[in-house]
């Protein structure tokens, strides 16, 4: 049985319709890389799956958690999907530890002394034990980047989406989050993550899905389509990353 | 012709003087507490649209902003009572201010909101908080220490505005310059000394909230 | 002597009473830009005894009550032996009180002229005068507008504490006629509604070109 189900989602931004049905399965500790060019509907599909982006028509269920045709528990949906984002988007007057501790206690109201050791764990897990008590803007990047990662841990998600989480990030930084991510995947969490490494997707993934003008235009194992992409356009995507 | 200024019979009553600077403060302690929690109220009810309030928030707002304070004073303490609300005159003092200082931080604490990055808003929803928690415990604190410096200048203006309260009798620092005129008819020194008490007050005031601001709102050691 | 008010005599009188409020309005806000003016080069000037006694005054102004300064004007006056009426005493002091907002206001916009400008206009040769004249206040006019405007709202709700030193402008208008008509509540509100009337426009004004300024930019 698979842990994420979405059925003919449709999604339009004004005239723009920008997802137009999408059907993925995803199951239970599958990495799943969506890629595709700016614009394909990779970023909107990955944030509909928390309900970020609301749905015009189709179905999304995740773990018995679903939306009929962007009708439904929003926040019984969001408990179950974790998202690091591009930009970190740590909360500024929080420490590292509060930043953990908050969704815990504020909406599973779990104790403060149960949510802190939570919060101890998941930041040692992400290599940052030391820094509990620093504000985001004393760490580097990644640093944040890793933070961000333990705090979406923390409400212990079914599935984690990743949007771009390296892209902002100084090349220098990039590995020690990616080390983060690689861990989670051999320790069998479910990932979804729209990246543009594409040696990190093809190494680490077990699915790849491109993304093309608003649906899923070639989708399978990672190392046998880049190997040997079916369709020009995924073949002339994967020609153009490598160029750059 | 040369006037010889004297300021012994002000000093001589610089008890009463003192007197009416302590209730000048409790009236700004007061009306600073309620009036910027009536701006946090106003602020999110506009920032977050919740119906019908952020309209009734936004008329209130216009019409506080676009009337002077005595008038609004005098409304309250001689008007509202043919309505059968009697007040004494410190009530009315208080209440004048709550609501103006509660206008005008409404709007600026909206604007500290609104300057709230996206990013923040999306990384709460996705950790499922609800609005009111995302409200509480991710916009607000950053919010207030957007806009401290400009809540802590408004408060000032509604200390200094309170002098006006002396003209329903709150017995304030500038009633009791009047009262002290009206004794030694050194109307000049008498008011030339109030003048610098409230000078004095507003260094003094603006000097503790930004301390106190930094110390709760912002919240960590430079 | 009993006189029965109607609710037209008294707006009749509110009205009449409201010309000396936009009189006095007009008056502190014109006067009071020439001051602010004067104060504002004074304060931008390259002379420091010049910057240092604009700062205070600017900081007295602003650190006061309005209540205390027309007292100060009111009685200082006399004791110079000039004979002030209320109506000279709240003109001036109101006059002052604007110089001092405006000029601290427009402080703001000539610093927000962003360095650079300085820096273009000064390497080509261009004196401290000619930066000012041809570069940055052209730039700071544009940007001082609608905060100008705003402060004008300001300046008509200042009005009204003159009617404490014994203007009869419009609070002062309705005080009494609250007294002899024993209608506070009507009275008061229709006087609060002449401000509103008198300063919502303003405000719609400022905030629609702190918009289009926004846009521009």
């Amino acid at each position: 049985m698979s842990l994420v189900k979405i059925t003919g989602l449709h999604k339009h931004f004004g005239a723009n319709h920008v997802l137009k049905g999408i059907d993925l399965e995803v199951a239970q500790g599958d990495v799943v890389a969506l890629i595709g060019r700016s614009g394909s509907g990779k970023s909107t599909l990955l944030r509909t799956i928390n309900g970020l982006e609301t749905i015009d028509k189709g179905e999304l269920v995740v773990d018995g958690a679903a939306l009929h045709d962007g009708k439904g528990d929003l926040r019984a949906l969001r408990q179950k999907v974790g998202m690091v984002f591009q930009q970190f988007n740590l909360f500024p007057h929080l420490t590292a530890g509060q930043n953990v501790m908050l969704a815990p206690t504020v909406v599973k109201s779990t104790s403060k002394r149960e949510a802190e050791d939570i919060a101890k764990e998941m930041l040692l897990k992400v290599g940052l034990s030391d820094k509990f008590n620093s504000f985001p803007d004393q760490l580097s990047g990644g640093q944040q980047q890793r933070v961000a990662i333990a705090r979406a841990l923390a409400m212990k998600p079914k599935v984690l989406l990743c949007d771009e989480i390296t892209s902002a990030l100084d090349p220098e930084l990039v590995n020690e989050v990616l080390a983060v991510v690689r861990q989670l995947a051999s320790e069998g969490m479910t990932l979804i993550m729209v990246t543009h490494e594409m040696r990190f997707a093809r190494d680490v993934g077990n699915k790849l899905i491109f993304m093309h003008q608003g649906r899923i235009h070639e989708s399978g194992d990672p190392k046998t389509v880049f190997a040997a992409p079916q369709t020009p356009e995924l073949a002339g995507f994967i020609g153009a990353v490598q160029e750059a | 012709m040369a006037y010889q200024f004297d300021f012994a019979p002000v000093l001589q009553h610089s008890d009463l003087l003192l007197t009416g600077a302590a209730f000048t403060l409790a009236l700004t302690a007061v009306g600073a507490v309620l009036g910027i929690g009536l701006g946090i109220v106003g602020a999110l009810c506009r920032a977050w649209k919740i119906s019908p309030f952020d309209r009734l928030f936004g008329l209130y707002v216009e019409v506080i902003r676009n009337t002077p304070f005595l008038v609004q004073l005098f409304f309250i303490f001689f008007g509202l009572p043919s309505l059968g609300v009697k007040m004494t005159e410190w009530h009315a003092a208080v209440l004048a201010m709550v609501i103006n200082l509660g206008a005008y931080s409404t709007e600026i604490i909206r604007a500290g909101i609104q300057a709230t990055p996206r990013g923040q808003i999306e990384a709460a929803s996705s950790l499922a908080l609800t609005r009111l928690q995302t409200f509480r415990h991710v916009v607000l604190r950053p919010a207030l220490t957007r806009v401290w410096p400009a809540l802590v200048s408004q408060v000032i203006i509604v200390m200094l505005g309170s002098s006006v309260c002396s003209q329903i009798a709150a017995e304030e620092l500038t009633f009791a310059a009047n009262f002290i005129q009206s004794r030694n008819f050194r109307a000049f020194e008498t008011y030339f000394v109030t003048t610098a008490m409230y000078f004095v007050m507003a260094l003094l005031i603006r000097q503790l909230l930004m301390r106190l601001g930094q110390r709760f709102i912002v919240g960590r050691p430079r | 002597m009993f006189v029965q008010f109607t609710t037209w005599d008294i707006v009749r009188n509110l009205l009449e009473a409201g010309r000396w409020t936009l009189a006095l309005s007009l008056i502190a806000f014109v006067l009071g830009g020439l001051v602010g003016l004067a104060i504002l080069f004074a304060r931008i000037s390259k002379n420091r005894l010049l910057q240092a006694l604009t700062k205070g005054y600017i900081e007295v102004f602003q650190g006061t009550p309005l209540l205390m300064q027309l007292f100060i004007v009111f009685f200082g006056l006399s004791l110079l032996g000039v004979d002030v009426s209320p109506w000279i005493a709240a003109a001036v002091g109101l006059t002052l009180f604007t110089s001092a907002y405006l000029a601290e206001i427009w402080r703001g916009c000539v610093e927000s002229v962003p360095r650079g400008q300085w820096e273009a206009s000064a390497s080509l040769a261009l004196s401290y005068t000619q930066q000012m004249r041809y570069v940055v206040l052209p730039q700071a006019l544009r940007i001082a507008i609608a905060p100008t405007v705003g402060f004008s709202v300001q300046v008509v709700k200042g009005t009204a504490v003159t009617s404490i030193i014994g203007f009869a402008e419009l609070t002062k208008t309705g005080s009494m006629l609250a007294n002899a008509t024993f209608q506070p509540f009507l009275v008061f509100g229709l006087v609060a509604a002449g401000y509103f009337i008198l300063c919502y426009p303003l405000s719609l004004y400022a905030k629609s070109l702190e918009r289009k300024f926004h846009v521009a930019r």
